[in-house]
């Protein structure tokens, strides 16, 4: 009797994520393989005639190789950062994990505000000015670091919690100093929880819009989520490009999930417990 | 059997470390490259808000003007309807993320077939391109060829104009947006459930505790973190949200799905700098008002 009931709930459910979770990849996919009267009537339905190749080719040429640009530009804006915030958060979170003082416990709460406040964009744009830095790769790059600080240093925080203090003190009485230390005892093993950081962030970071939007405006510049943005209004009945346009975005995220699917739940379960 | 439930008390071994090798192994210049960063350009442009906020400002000029931004951001409804919106926009989405992640939760922690399965479709939204979502939904939402309103025709049933209708708007959106995170709520109540020890579900059964009796006085009470982090999480997400908004309505039709964060925007656009960082500092501090009474309150019930 349970045995039933319960093979007919699993396909029930499974049907049911299918239809609710897949059919807008699914559509998607179609679109992208469309030709432009065809995905004009933004039908679920089978393409009368492939075009996924046209299609590939036609969204990179637009307006001159733009989203290839895009795509370096996004790359290294996701690289620089991630391997950056990495090593810093991971240096601060060692100091504020194994340092108990009265300092430490204000800088926590500090770094607890920077998950819960929302950045004020404006003035982030006077301070990238005022440094020279405002419509600069390396000015966003700053900003997505500061942005990603937090998270980063709390995750790291209570991985390190876990690590043994015999071990610093073994490797001080065998001479090491601070640095050496960090890098070539502890650093090493914080191994799992930087693969969790890095694939997280990494997700974080290529996906994120508002940023770029406001700290590297200019066609010059663009990421890949802003040429996503402007290509709706520039190409508002080519809805096959922009389709394709999205598809292509969205591979990176996805080959990340399909490889890492478990230390990105893992991870984000263990930010949001904190956060 | 009923015996195996003594902590390991064995592990309160003394490891207090000497005091004087602290001081050179954990120097506190390891906070300093991560710290300037986050200071520089997170924590300067929030405290500077405030004084931005209060002034005539084109990013090299600033004129000192009181509280004008805010009376003014308060006195024209497009403005102060924002606020509104984020609050609706969030709690609707909170709410829906809780409730709906609680009970696929639930469901995936069962005895069914295609777990695995179901647990990757329902968390793969949440890492994809928000404005890839946006733009998705806004053609699957289109009033009369949308592929929804195709499908609820199907069954009889004329669907809203979604986007494209004032009163549906914001709500469609904040639909969206948990069709898209809910996914992050439900392996977050996995994660709580998960770790609930089988044997309180089998004394409830033991006492003839129905399905329902064993979630209402088992499983609710006890994933009790799990709800405090989706509650906060999207809660605090809720009150941000930007990108999925622009990307779908841009705020309108008119200004009935404009957002705090979009209202920031589109003053800054707009060259309204001193008016947008009050719109920034409104958001903060409805952040804060809601968040920091919810820390307390979640603070105090679990001592």
């Amino acid at each position: 009797m349970t045995q039933r009931r319960s093979w007919l709930l699993s396909s029930f459910s499974i049907i049911l994520f299918g239809v609710v979770f897949l059919i807008p990849f699914a559509f998607i996919l179609l679109t992208a393989s469309k030709t432009q009267q065809d995905a004009a009537f933004l039908q679920f339905s089978w393409p009368t005639q492939w075009a996924f190749v046209q299609n590939l080719q036609a969204v990179f040429e637009a307006r001159d190789y733009l989203l290839i640009v895009a795509f370096i530009n996004s790359t290294i804006l996701t690289v620089v950062s991630v391997a950056v915030v990495v090593v810093l958060a991971a240096m601060a979170a060692f100091v504020l994990e194994r340092r108990r003082s009265r300092w430490t416990s204000g800088l926590n709460l500090v770094i607890l505000s920077g998950l819960v406040i929302p950045p004020a964009v404006v003035p982030t744009i006077w301070v990238l000015q005022k440094t020279g830095l405002f419509k600069t790769m390396p000015g966003l790059i700053l900003v997505e670091i500061a942005y990603a600080m937090a998270f980063c240093v709390l995750l790291f925080q209570a991985f390190i919690a876990g690590i043994p203090r015999e071990l610093d003190e073994a490797a001080t009485i065998d001479g090491a100093g601070p640095l050496s230390l960090f890098f070539r005892v502890v650093f090493p093993l914080l191994r799992p929880i930087i693969v969790t950081v890095v694939v997280v962030q990494s997700v974080f970071i290529w996906n994120d819009f508002a940023s770029p939007l406001y700290f590297l405006p200019g066609d010059e510049n663009a990421t890949v989520q802003l040429t996503l943005f402007n290509f709706q209004g520039q190409y508002t009945n080519s809805y096959n490009l922009l389709f394709m346009d999205i598809l292509l975005v969205t591979i990176p995220p996805l080959i990340m999930f399909a490889v890492f699917q478990r230390q990105i739940v893992s991870g984000m379960v263990a930010g949001s417990v904190k956060g | 059997m009923a015996t195996l439930t003594e902590p390991s008390a064995v592990a309160t071994r003394d490891s207090s470390p000497p005091r004087d090798r602290r001081k050179t192994s954990y120097p506190y210049w390891f906070l300093i490259p991560g710290g300037v960063i986050f200071a520089v350009f997170f924590l300067v442009p929030s405290v500077m808000a405030f004084w931005f906020s209060l002034t005539r400002w084109t990013l090299f000029d600033q004129e000192f003007i009181g509280l004008d931004n805010y009376v003014q951001f308060f006195r024209e409804p497009a403005l102060a309807s924002g606020l509104w919106h984020t609050l609706i926009y969030a709690v609707v989405t909170c709410g829906l993320k809780v409730v709906l992640g609680m009970a696929l939760a639930v469901l995936l922690t069962g005895p069914i077939l295609g777990r695995g399965f179901m647990r990757s479709v329902a968390f793969f939204p949440v890492l994809v391109s928000t404005i890839g979502v946006g733009l998705t939904f806004q053609v699957l939402m289109h009033p009369t060829r949308g592929v929804l309103n195709q499908a609820l025709d199907l069954v009889g049933i004329t669907g809203p104009a979604w986007l494209a209708d004032p009163s549906w708007a914001l709500l469609s959106v904040a639909l969206v947006d948990v069709w898209q995170g809910v996914g992050l709520a439900t392996v977050i109540y996995m994660a709580g459930i998960l770790s609930i020890p089988g044997e309180y579900f089998e004394a409830a059964r033991m006492d003839g505790a129905g399905a329902w009796q064993r979630f209402r006085n088992v499983t609710l009470p006890l994933a009790r973190p799990a709800t405090i982090s989706v509650i906060l999480l999207s809660l605090i997400g809720g009150l941000r949200k930007f990108d999925l908004i622009w990307a779908m309505t841009k705020g309108g039709p008119g200004f009935t799905s404009d957002v705090m964060a979009s209202v920031v925007y589109k003053q800054y656009q707009a060259g309204f700098y001193g008016l947008s960082t009050a719109g920034n500092v409104v958001l903060f501090l409805l952040v804060i008002l809601l968040v920091l009474p919810l820390f307390w309150f979640f603070n105090r019930k679990e001592s």
